[in-house]
């Protein structure tokens, strides 16, 4: 019953379902991989925006080119640049690593921006006021500005997070076979029921992106009651 | 690196790689606004009505691009059309960037305050005339920063269709670190090329939005 | 005691405070009127520390408050401040804003200072708000929980800086109330104001500004009721 012919090509949906368990493994790689380049990818635009508002001008600089670049040249061509660049200082890394950490270079300069942005709109006077009562600056970011930092960049957050599972597709470009694009290349190239995979995968990717949003919105609700 | 045998052909072959990308982006970005206008009015003007036409939008900007070249490319074959590659890559980017661009144009139209389209109303425009002499005009200066930046994204994009073979600049840079194994100079090459593209359209967006703050 | 001693404080080139010398004593309450960019806030911010001065020096209790070795935070816990834009924090349940500091700052646990924010949102009108969000709450409202925030710190010192300049006239009234009950317990105050018939009637003594200058101080009825110089009665005219 997964069988119909259009045109004069037979789709066999079924033998496409009998990879579902290997895809739903890839999905998990794939997933994986953009959470682990989120975390890094936070951590080091939190470093970024601190180095951006820093009087050293080496440490502006680094910072302002790491953005610049990211934003601007494609995330494939950064990964590839970590995958041959690399190469040339006779570094040679996994596909697997050079998709995680291009993806970090990239989720890491977006972020930045986004944190610059939400710093902006934190007012100065909330940092007065939580002085005024005798926090210390180091408290005063704790408690008061990033709480509500937090807030303006939890939708960029989520954006980045489904743009970083959406890149994680990349992989296979550079020779990845485990995540979920790379499952499906396999069984395509073994079968050539390209239509079926594909489709397949892209419905996985599909529901993968709608649960990052979904999770997000709950967690929204839950973390911001004002 | 002083020696590199990199040479003036391979370079003319990147920039020719380089055309093929601004071409894409040009075309894409054509089909993907005049998509992206007509779906971004329609959502913005039948919110209820057109609920269904945001979640198929929804559908291109949640899976990857690379899947979508993929599975066009195949449905093209399935189907039986006799496409070029730059075409399939052309539609491909052009849906992409719709989904996208209706996003831009409807939450461009929405920010034009309902008293302003009471306002004109009001001096006896009509529905058409109020959506085309005030509606359009002032949400075209709230959605032009968002359809720059798509803009440049798509141009950024471009860089996949490599999987379906088209050699663009990304593409081209490959196939000469594959012959000369020089990859970090060809690939910094092929990324300064990207850099400069996206500064000069930044560069050209931001000059018209100068001058329309002039105006106002 | 707060003694502000011929201060001077610029920004860039611009000097705002040109020698300002001013002594408040304990239990005291002086109100310090002028017009805009007269340098009366930002005195206001000098005493506490939240800006910085170029010469001269002012002692809170007898502590230097600009030099580099006092503790700043220890210091601004005993003197509370109110702003013109109450700068409520909004991720803050109204409760939660009054018991931050006390916890996180002085260290007291959260019945402690759960019971003071009860305590001090009552007094000032605010017992049934606790677990309401600022931003659901009228400017009037924050304002007097902004008031009931610095108090939470039991502040031996509250500076008021244009407290109500940016409400709306209607709610002008209720925070006003809450400040006059202030003075009334005997809290020492500094307020820099433009209602000159409140500061009438709660100062021992009016301080006006021009120009960054102590231009004339004195008792309310001397410096509000009989101006000596042309320029205090010309701005009283303006305002009044």
């Amino acid at each position: 019953m997964f069988d119909y012919v259009w045109f004069d090509y037979n789709f066999h949906w079924r033998s496409a379902l009998k990879a579902l368990p290997d895809m739903l493994g890839g999905a998990w790689v794939t997933f994986e991989t953009a959470a682990l380049s989120m975390v890094f990818g936070v951590l080091i635009a939190l470093l970024l925006t601190v180095m951006r508002q820093s009087q050293n001008p080496l440490a502006r600089g680094v910072s302002g080119a790491w953005v610049s670049v990211a934003r601007n040249t494609p995330s494939l061509f950064q990964i590839y640049l970590l995958y041959f660049g690399l190469g040339s200082f006779g570094l040679h890394i996994s596909s697997w690593a050079a998709l995680l950490a291009g993806i970090t270079f990239n989720n890491a300069g977006y972020l930045a921006e986004n944190f610059r942005g939400g710093l902006k709109a934190v007012p100065d006077t909330q940092m007065r006021a939580a002085r005024s009562l005798g926090m210390s600056a180091f408290k005063a970011y704790q408690l008061i500005i990033v709480p509500q930092l937090l807030r303006i960049v939890f939708y960029p957050l989520t954006n980045q997070m489904v743009w970083a599972v959406l890149m994680t597709s990349l992989g296979v470009i550079v020779g990845l076979n485990n995540d979920l694009t790379g499952v499906t290349q396999d069984y395509n190239v073994k079968t050539f029921r390209t239509f079926e995979y594909f489709a397949l995968a892209a419905v996985l990717y599909y529901l993968i992106a709608k649960a990052i949003v979904m999770v997000a919105r709950l967690l929204g609700w839950r973390l911001f009651r004002y | 690196m002083l020696t590199t045998s990199l040479t003036s052909t391979d370079l003319l072959f990147m920039l020719q790689g380089a055309w093929t990308t601004i071409a894409l982006t040009l075309w894409s970005m054509l089909l993907g606004t005049f998509g992206g206008v007509i779906c971004g009015l329609l959502r913005a003007t039948l919110p209820r009505a057109t609920l269904p036409l945001a979640w198929v939008l929804d559908i291109f900007r949640s899976v990857p691009l690379l899947i979508q070249f993929v599975l066009f490319n195949s449905l093209k074959s399935i189907v039986g059309l006799d496409w070029s590659a730059f075409t399939v890559a052309c539609v491909v980017l052009g849906v992409y960037a719709t989904a996208y661009c209706t996003e831009v144009v409807r939450s461009g139209v929405l920010a034009v305050s309902p008293n302003v389209r009471r306002a004109s109303r009001s001096l006896g425009l009509s529905y058409w005339q109020d959506l085309r002499y005030i509606v359009m005009p002032m949400a075209t200066r709230v959605a032009f920063p968002g359809w720059l930046n798509l803009t440049l994204s798509v141009m950024k994009d471009t860089a996949l269709v490599m999987w379906i073979g088209i050699i663009e600049l990304l593409r081209s840079s490959q196939t000469i670190v594959t012959r000369i194994q020089e990859p970090l100079l060809v690939l910094c090459i092929a990324g300064l090329i990207y850099y400069f593209i996206s500064l000069v359209v930044a560069r050209l967006g931001n000059q018209l939005e100068k001058r329309w703050q002039e105006n106002d | 005691m707060i003694e502000i001693e011929s201060v001077h404080k610029s920004f860039g080139d611009l000097d705002v405070i040109k020698g300002v010398s001013l002594t408040v004593e304990k239990g005291e309450v002086v109100s310090i009127i002028g017009g805009s960019g007269s340098g009366k806030s930002t005195l206001l911010m000098c005493i506490n520390g939240l800006e910085s001065i170029h010469q001269g020096s002012i002692r809170v209790d007898g502590v230097e408050v600009h030099d580099k070795a006092t503790d700043l935070n220890q210091l601004r816990q005993k003197i509370g401040i109110v702003f013109q834009q109450w700068n409520a924090f909004p991720h803050l349940t109204v409760l939660e804003n009054v018991m931050l500091a006390p916890r996180k700052v002085r260290g007291q646990s959260r019945a402690e200072a759960e019971e003071m924010a009860i305590k001090q949102l009552t007094h000032v009108g605010l017992g049934d708000k606790f677990n309401v969000f600022p931003g659901k709450l009228s400017g009037g409202q924050q304002q007097r929980m902004a008031i009931a925030r610095a108090l939470a710190m039991s502040p031996d010192y509250m500076l008021f800086d244009e407290a109500t300049s940016a409400l709306d006239p209607q709610l002008v009234g209720e925070v006003l109330d809450t400040m006059r009950l202030l003075a009334e317990d005997g809290m020492t105050m500094v307020l820099v104001t433009h209602e000159i018939s409140f500061a009438r009637e709660v100062s021992d003594r009016v301080a006006f500004f021009r120009d960054g200058l102590v231009h004339e101080i004195g008792t309310p009825e001397q410096v509000l009721g009989n101006p000596q110089r042309a320029e205090t009665a010309d701005f009283l005219k303006s305002v009044l």
